[in-house]
């Protein structure tokens, strides 16, 4: 076949221009062989640019494109985009990039950039030369959602996919939905309820015909790949039978067995069957086991002779149930640094130095004492409390290096709730640095600090110890040089966001990727921040990174906008350029099998070959260098391709 | 079962009672230490110059010496334990400063004229520092420690005192958590005292400010001694002859300051440990306390 290969080199105003001298470039590429037309232009990215594109390849009949300009991540769809609406197979559309990896880096050798973006240019003359004409992967989607997490970020992700259309598995670990959220007191900056405006999200979630929940339940197992996910989840047994229970609550009423509270977070008891707390959803019981009288001893049994439907069932087991859905939101959320590991403040023994989620509980009108500030050790009022701030966060020595964005702003309205509940009690808040960034933050904090004459003192505490009845925090005032020693009532903790205890195991059964902390990463920081890099995978809330409620919400909003707009089509497209096996060669050895990182190649026992799997095959090459008979290439980058690519690079 | 003991000089001369009940306790546990042949001065602070190998050459020459008679080296000093186990830390860390110490351990001919079998090798961190507690732990075995008690303290509340120079800088000291330390509370655990958890147990004891500022150091002891006392402790324990100077000795100046000073005894760790091993009072030595600690002793425990 004769080639007809056209050449545009891009002077990217003087990006390019002011280094390479891009007339030259076009011209010595004129007279390479197969290429039939070679120029230069000021912007090809612009609609000037890119119509020259066009009119040249319906003029001089082009079977292939070079556009010599930036990197493809850039603008390679732009021109693949602007090849196909004038007639060429896109994937017949190159970019030879001559800036970042030419103009950019050799601004002081004129001659030799010159020369070195020929090269380039020519290395991809021949690739193009040899691309063949390839049409996306089309893939069966299921139009069906799981999220993971029903936290706020879960719920509002459920929430806007649900009402797209689509329907949605809402998988949480606890009995309930709502997570830390539910158990806040007031929210900053406005200070209203966190569970009055959370309860109504919950309540839609749970009563959504298109949403599935399934509460007190994990997942075992994620397999498939983009729209064609297959998904185990363990329902854990409740021993109730929640679809009889009628959530009357006789039997937590009743029940003899003791046990802290999570939802408390240890400052109060529940029993052994409870539901989490009163608004929860949904608003029946489950049976712990593991403190329940009757698994302990064989004995008491109270709860299944009360229950007035029979809804209590000891043999229940565990089920695993099988959900097929086409795309994940992942939104496990977080959990506090632990406080054992805070060696300086007690490391968790002194009752009076409370984390900042039991102090949120103390404040509650629905805590254990009705939103009465009252200390955990006597019930008495504290008249002195101080608020530590980057307890764990910042501290890349000792404990986590990030800062974890929400502690100024929450330990700010602790600060602020209590001057408002103890009207003569002095508030202390140690800080390193007041971050208040969003909206209405700053002002919200300069209010604590003028109108409520909360003392905030810039440095850190060395340490906290119990001495008569009193918690005394040693710290440093940094802005006067001075130690200070407060003998103060309680301290509270504005403890490290981590990610929660499960996310990190759940990242590895899902097969993505997480930062070095286990929080999940994102596709691109900047312009990608709410899918994963493993297709079909989208993240929402403080798995992510810590986050207060508006940014989780608007995250969780973006991800089930992408899941929409996933589904809106009828089947999914997928880049082609991937790795593809002859049958008739492969001999079966299975290493590529062994390599591929995305379980795209599998083995073919019928046939004694292996194959691999368009729709997940991301094209990373593994098995193409892995395969010892050379017999699994890479399409539009073959053997063939690169021989001549080097060739032309390497030739005088 | 011999290991390699560097006593310093402390040890020597003024805290020969820590000494001396080490190596009988040690003894009484079946373990012999041996003392290095040759040992100087450890340096007695670890310097905190960087561009300079000068200051380390005194603890690394000693780690070079224990390195010819073993693989670890035991001390009881908390200073010497400090400083030894900071130049070790160097000499495994730091290539440059390494090779420059052993330019001057080959030049160093004293060693071999003094022990003829000495045959000059680098020093490049071969020798494990080990400090007596951790042998206590390690090589003993709380549990077995446990066994052999003959004696049993219960009854006798015991502070624990840690200072600070055992358990910092964290990265390489690597003894204990220096915010919770626990060592000293399972040690004492396992010879029957009860132990009193008491909020200043690693707080400073002044140190060798007692040297340019009593007053600063006085406060600093105080402070440690009080807590103590606070809490319901009978006696003080601690491993270091700095800290029992200034705990101890200091409390002289303590009782004019305040009125109604109560004194408490501050022994080693090791003096405790021989009694609870049933050993004679003459191998314990009580005579370099300032506060005699045999009243409350054969009060609480028999002696």
């Amino acid at each position: 076949m004769e080639h007809r290969i056209g050449v545009f080199v891009c002077h990217c105003g003087s990006n390019i221009a002011g280094v390479v001298d891009v007339k030259r470039v076009a011209q010595e590429l004129a007279k390479y062989p197969g290429v039939a037309y070679s120029t230069d232009y000021t912007y090809m990215c612009s609609d000037p640019g890119q119509n020259l594109v066009k009119d040249a390849i319906k003029k001089h009949r082009l079977t292939g494109v070079i556009v010599s300009a930036c990197s493809p991540t850039l603008h390679e769809a732009t021109f693949r985009r602007a090849g196909r609406s004038a007639g060429l197979n896109p994937y017949q559309v190159e970019m030879a990039n001559i800036r970042e990896h030419c103009s950019w880096v050799h601004q002081h050798d004129k001659e030799q950039a010159t020369r070195k973006a020929i090269r380039i240019i020519k290395t991809m003359v021949e690739k193009v030369k040899l691309d063949e004409a390839l049409a996306p992967i089309a893939v069966p989607l299921t139009k069906r959602a799981l999220v993971v997490g029903g936290g706020v970020a879960g719920i509002q992700a459920a929430l806007d996919i649900a009402n797209a259309g689509y329907e949605v598995v809402l998988v949480e670990k606890s009995p309930s939905i709502g997570g830390h959220m539910a158990q806040l007191s007031e929210t900053f900056p406005t200070l209203d309820c966190s569970q009055c405006i959370l309860t109504p999200k919950m309540v839609e979630a749970g009563q959504h015909p298109r949403i599935r929940l399934m509460t007190y339940s994990e997942i075992e197992d994620v397999s498939g790949y983009v729209g064609n996910f297959k998904v185990k989840i363990r329902k854990k047994s409740a021993y109730v039978n929640r679809d009889v229970c009628t959530g009357c609550g006789l039997c937590t009423q009743k029940c003899p067995a003791k046990v802290e509270s999570e939802f408390d977070e240890g400052l109060a008891k529940r029993k052994a069957i409870y539901t989490p707390f009163a608004q929860a959803v949904p608003n029946k019981p489950v049976l712990d086991a593991e403190h329940c009288t009757y698994f302990k001893t064989g004995k008491c049994g109270v709860c299944k002779k009360i229950c007035p439907v029979d809804a209590v069932d000891y043999e229940m087991k565990d089920e695993v149930v099988e959900e097929e859905v086409g795309a994940i939101v992942v939104a496990t959320g977080f959990d506090l640094y632990p406080m054992a590991k805070m060696g300086e403040y007690g490391g968790g023994k002194y009752k009076d130095v409370v984390t900042s989620l039991q102090f949120e509980r103390i404040l509650s009108a629905s805590g254990p004492t009705t939103g009465e500030v009252q200390r955990p050790s006597d019930g008495k009022v504290p008249k002195e409390v101080v608020f530590l701030t980057c307890v764990g966060s910042r501290d890349p020595e000792g404990h986590v290096p990030y800062c974890s964005k929400v502690c100024c702003m929450y330990l700010t309205k602790h600060a602020m709730l209590y001057k408002h509940k103890v009207h003569d009690g002095q508030a202390y808040l140690f800080y390193m640095d007041v971050r208040t960034g969003g909206k209405g933050y700053e002002e919200f904090y300069q209010r604590a600090s003028e109108e409520d004459d909360v003392l905030y003192i810039r440095g850190k505490v060395s340490k906290i110890f119990e001495e008569d009845g009193k918690v005394v925090v040693w710290g440093v005032d940094t802005l006067t040089g001075k130690k200070i020693e407060i003998e103060a009532d309680m301290a509270v903790m504005g403890l490290a966001m981590v990610p929660s205890g499960a996310a990190r195991e759940l990242a590895n059964k899902l097969k993505i990727h997480t930062d070095e902390w286990g929080f999940l990463s994102e596709a691109h920081p900047k312009l990608r921040p709410v899918e994963s890099l493993a297709p079909g995978f989208f993240l929402a809330g403080a798995a992510q990174g810590p986050k207060d409620i508006p940014e989780a919400v608007a995250q969780a909003s973006g991800a089930a906008s992408k899941v929409a707009a996933l589904f809106s089509e009828e089947v999914y497209h997928r880049e082609p350029a991937i790795a593809w096996i002859d049958e008739d060669r492969c001999a079966g050895c299975r290493i590529c099998v062994s390599v591929c990182p995305y379980d795209a190649a599998v083995f073919d026992e019928d046939k004694k070959v292996a194959r691999i799997q368009e729709a997940i095959c991301e094209g990373c090459g593994a098995c193409i260098a892995a395969c010892p008979s050379g017999t699994a290439t890479q399409k539009n980058l073959t053997d063939d391709q690169i021989y001549n690519m080097v060739s032309a690079a390497l030739e005088e | 079962m011999k290991i390699p003991y560097y006593p310093g000089c402390t040890l020597h001369e003024r805290a020969k009672d820590f000494d001396t009940s080490a190596r009988e306790c040690a003894r009484a546990l079946g373990i012999e230490l041996e003392e290095l042949p040759i040992w100087t001065c450890c340096g007695a602070v670890f310097p905190l110059v960087t561009d300079s190998v000068m200051e380390i050459l005194a603890p690394v020459r000693n780690l070079s010496y224990a390195s010819r008679i073993g693989d670890k080296v035991v001390t009881l000093c908390s200073f010497c334990y400090h400083v030894l186990k900071r130049a070790n830390h160097v000499m495994r860390e730091d290539p440059e400063k390494r090779e420059k110490a052993n330019l001057f351990l080959r030049a160093d001919t004293k060693a071999r004229e003094a022990v003829e079998s000495y045959t000059i090798e680098d020093y490049v961190g071969q020798v494990d520092v080990v400090h007596y507690i951790e042998m206590l732990r390690d090589v003993v075995g709380f549990d077995a420690l446990g066994q052999k008690v003959k004696n049993p303290l219960k009854g006798l509340k015991v502070a624990p005192y840690y200072g600070c120079m055992l358990l910092r800088p964290k990265a390489e000291m690597k003894f204990d958590d220096p915010e919770q330390p626990t060592i000293f509370e399972d040690f004492l655990g396992s010879i029957g005292c009860d132990v009193v958890d008491f909020p200043m147990k690693t707080e400073c004891c002044g140190g060798f400010q007692i040297v340019n500022d009593e007053e600063l150091a006085v406060a600093c002891s105080q402070n440690v001694v009080t807590s103590a006392l606070k809490r319901g402790a009978d006696v003080i324990v601690t491993t270091c002859p700095l800290c029992r100077y200034n705990l101890d000795k200091k409390q002289e100046e303590m009782a004019e300051r305040v009125r109604g000073f109560r004194k408490i005894p501050v022994i080693y760790f090791t003096q405790l440990l021989g009694i609870a091993l049933g050993l004679p009072e003459k191998h314990l030595d009580f005579s370099g306390n300032y506060v005699d600690p045999r009243p409350v002793l054969a009060e609480k425990v028999s002696l």
